[in-house]
């Protein structure tokens, strides 16, 4: 497809007349408010940034899950990172995202000033350069994301075996999304009435990969792009699902995802990792829901390499799952409350002054509820 | 000559007015500027001056549609054009890092002398130093400028409600051509940076329209910066209308790829122009008319004191302190929702996902 046949078609998912036709529908669709969870961190953006969140208020209640890979990130997770980061001859590697989310009692950015090597990096190959480049060094990359993450990971895995490198090193913290649905549809406290999934992680994952969303749990889900009118059609989709009471898992974003999603991705990530029970932030331990390297790469993984205490040990001095300072990120990340009803939000809580990732992060639920959705 | 600039180029002796005279004066060839005297001596102006500086550290230093030195004359002529006065003498400052190709130097000074001639203003005083390698980033410029006022001042106190709020051209340009030729990524269509100087589009503008208010270009922090301090000085709550916005679709299209908000992109040509409601339409065909105003639009208006930002708060939170009154920034989607538009809090990050 051509850059200016892209762009047409693109804006048609743009188009405000449209949009607004599929509001109106909506509206006169609903007999008392559906609840619906997003749980992917660019939709929650979307979401915000268009006033899609405001305009179906009263009609449809858009909850904001656990979608931004960093936020999941538990706190003995981040405290191991920085435990890593404090071992002599060590190089972090990370994306951008990672540096100024708190642990129990300090960030990789504190860390940095206080002279430790972080370096942030745009693509994990990036950082097996680092790794051939700084051969006396161990260099350590943060795997932090989701099924669209741990593909792109597995290249730099690949590399550093090609390169015939010893230094470089993966703490993988990769999370799995299904297991994620199921402990939310687990929890009857939240009532929610449907899902809207994630585009790019259903590229990866394929259509069928949520069918137990339907047939075990008698939720509706939609596959959604990330366009206005994807996103309300997605939404309208749900709704006449729940009037309807017939729920079903519809892709609705047919030039992206495909039924069985992307094979090659799929099958890289059976080769490179295996399913391991983590724990997530706000969530909590989710049976088999994480990634760890396989037995094949486990000379690469930075957990058994130099975590004597292993993954989940305290290294910050805290017990796994404390409170952070009174921030409610964990029952943000569920969607049982809103943003702005944690008492920290705008009053000690800002994106200059985050007190937890959701604010960290610039697809965070609270990060997007600050810029976008403040009255 | 050596191609590349070395510490001895910095030192006052032979290299640094062998420099001087076959590289800068090879292309500022303003008269006061060739005495080489400590001080440009300038014939009085018997008016009211408007002063300004500027530095520029911009990476990399060239970029699709101009260079540090473009933008070095054309940051502090806008910044005098948008004061409210005729750009008249510059100066410039060279921090050089050692190994600095002097070919680039070479072009970038080419640059600055053309669109200071394009901008009608004289370079009159310059200096330059050298820093060691890893010491600077290849070359830092300082520019400060005088300029005459011409017409009444304008000022944020000027801003009624009412007013309504105009743009001569689409956002994001530059921002987004220097993002990608630094991260090296290639769009089918170049995204070319919008700078150029405005004093020949703000000029005619002031003497031609008596109730113009108040002007500003939205360079670092972009439109959604610039019109939140516009608000927050004058008092005024600001209503945008998102869909009236122009912004080119391959600049839209990149920043939805890098998860950027085209809103909070810079910009190094353009001006944000308040004016009464009654001159906008003329204020608007003119600048329509005008070579650096052709895709010009009213983007917004300044609400009348009490009149709601915020149309359908269904769900004011028990507790919550309502937003104070006054300097608030109101953005409608193409939706019809609004909400409000605030200073870029911390960085704008590329995603993980």
């Amino acid at each position: 497809m051509g850059f200016t046949t892209a762009m047409e078609n693109w804006s048609a998912f743009r188009d405000p007349e449209l949009a607004k036709r599929i509001v109106a529908e909506i509206k006169a669709r609903v007999t008392r408010p559906v609840k619906i969870m997003e749980v992917c961190g660019t939709h929650t953006v979307a979401i915000s940034r268009t006033g899609i969140r405001q305009s179906l208020e009263g009609y449809v209640e858009l909850k904001s899950g656990p979608g931004c890979p960093v936020c999941v990130t538990d706190d003995t997770d981040i405290d191991g990172m920085i435990h890593l980061a404090r071992q002599p001859g060590v190089i972090i590697t990370t994306f951008g995202d990672m540096m100024r989310v708190p642990g129990s009692s300090s960030s990789l950015l504190e860390e940095k000033a206080q002279g430790a090597d972080i370096r942030v990096v745009y693509s994990p190959l990036d950082a097996v350069q680092v790794a051939e480049e700084n051969p006396g060094r161990q260099v350590i990359f943060l795997g932090v994301g989701f099924e669209t993450t741990a593909p792109t990971i597995t290249l730099a895995l690949e590399e550093t075996r090609r390169r015939r490198l010893d230094n470089f090193f993966l703490y993988s913290s990769h999370k799995l999304v299904p297991p994620a649905l199921v402990a939310l549809l687990e929890d009857a406290e939240l009532g929610l009435d449907g899902f809207l999934l994630p585009g790019h992680v259903s590229a990866v994952l394929g259509r069928q990969a949520y069918d137990f969303i339907a047939q075990e749990y008698g939720c509706p889900a939609v596959i959604a792009g990330f366009e206005p009118v994807d996103i309300l059609y997605a939404v309208s989709l749900l709704v006449k699902m729940v009037e309807d009471e017939r729920p079903e898992v519809v892709n609705a974003y047919p030039r992206v995802v495909k039924e069985e999603g992307n094979p090659l991705a799929q099958e890289r990530i059976r080769e490179f990792f295996r399913p391991v029970t983590v724990r997530w932030r706000g969530l909590g331990e989710i049976p088999i829901s994480g990634l760890e390297l396989a037995e094949t790469y486990a000379d690469l993984n930075a957990v058994t390499r130099f975590l004597a205490g292993g993954r989940g040990f305290g290294y910050g001095g805290t017990e796994p799952g404390a409170k952070l300072r009174g921030c409610a990120c964990g029952e943000v990340l569920k969607g049982k409350i809103d943003p702005d009803q944690c008492p920290l939000f705008d009053r000690v809580c800002t994106p200059t002054h985050p007190v937890g990732p959701c604010m960290v992060s610039s697809e965070g639920s609270c990060a997007a509820h600050y810029r976008y959705d403040r009255h | 000559m050596e191609d590349r600039i070395l510490l001895a180029h910095g030192d006052g002796g032979l290299l640094t007015h062998q420099l001087i005279s076959e590289l800068f004066l090879k292309y500022f060839r303003d008269e006061t500027l060739k005495s080489l005297g400590d001080s440009a001596i300038l014939p009085s102006l018997g008016e009211q001056l408007a002063f300004t500086t500027d530095s520029f550290v911009v990476q990399p230093p060239f970029f699709p549609g101009g260079d540090i030195g473009k933008l070095s004359i054309c940051g502090t002529v806008n910044d005098l054009a948008v004061s409210g006065a005729r750009p008249l003498y510059l100066s410039a400052g060279f921090i050089l890092e050692e190994g600095l190709l002097l070919g680039d130097l070479e072009k970038l000074v080419a640059s600055m002398a053309q669109t200071a001639q394009e901008a009608g203003v004289r370079l009159v005083a310059g200096d330059t130093k050298v820093v060691e390698r890893g010491h600077g980033d290849k070359i830092f410029v300082t520019t400060s400028g005088v300029g005459q006022l011409v017409g009444r001042g304008l000022g944020t106190g000027q801003i009624r409600p009412g007013d309504l709020v105009l743009l001569n051209g689409p956002i994001g340009d530059h921002g987004m051509a220097v993002l990608s030729q630094r991260h090296g990524l290639e769009f089918e269509a170049q995204i070319r940076s919008d700078c150029a100087p405005l004093n020949g589009l703000t000029v005619p503008l002031l003497s031609r329209f008596a109730t113009l208010r108040f002007m500003r270009d939205p360079t670092r922090g972009g439109l959604a910066t610039t019109i939140k301090e516009i608000a927050t000085a004058s008092g005024r709550d600001i209503l945008l209308l998102e869909k009236e916005i122009p912004v080119r679709q391959e600049v839209r299209w990149a920043a939805e790829l890098l998860g950027l908000d085209p809103l909070y992109l810079a910009n190094e040509g353009k001006v944000v122009i308040i004016v009464a409601p009654e001159e906008a339409a003329e204020v608007l065909n003119f600048l329509r008319g005008h070579p650096l105003g052709g895709m010009a639009a009213i983007i917004g208006r300044v609400l009348e004191s009490g009149e709601e930002g915020i149309i359908n708060i269904d769900r004011r939170r028990e507790g919550r302190p309502h937003s104070p009154r006054g300097g608030q920034v109101y953005l409608e989607t193409p939706l019809g929702a609004r909400r409000l538009l605030d200073l870029l809090a911390g960085e704008q990050m590329p995603r993980i996902c």
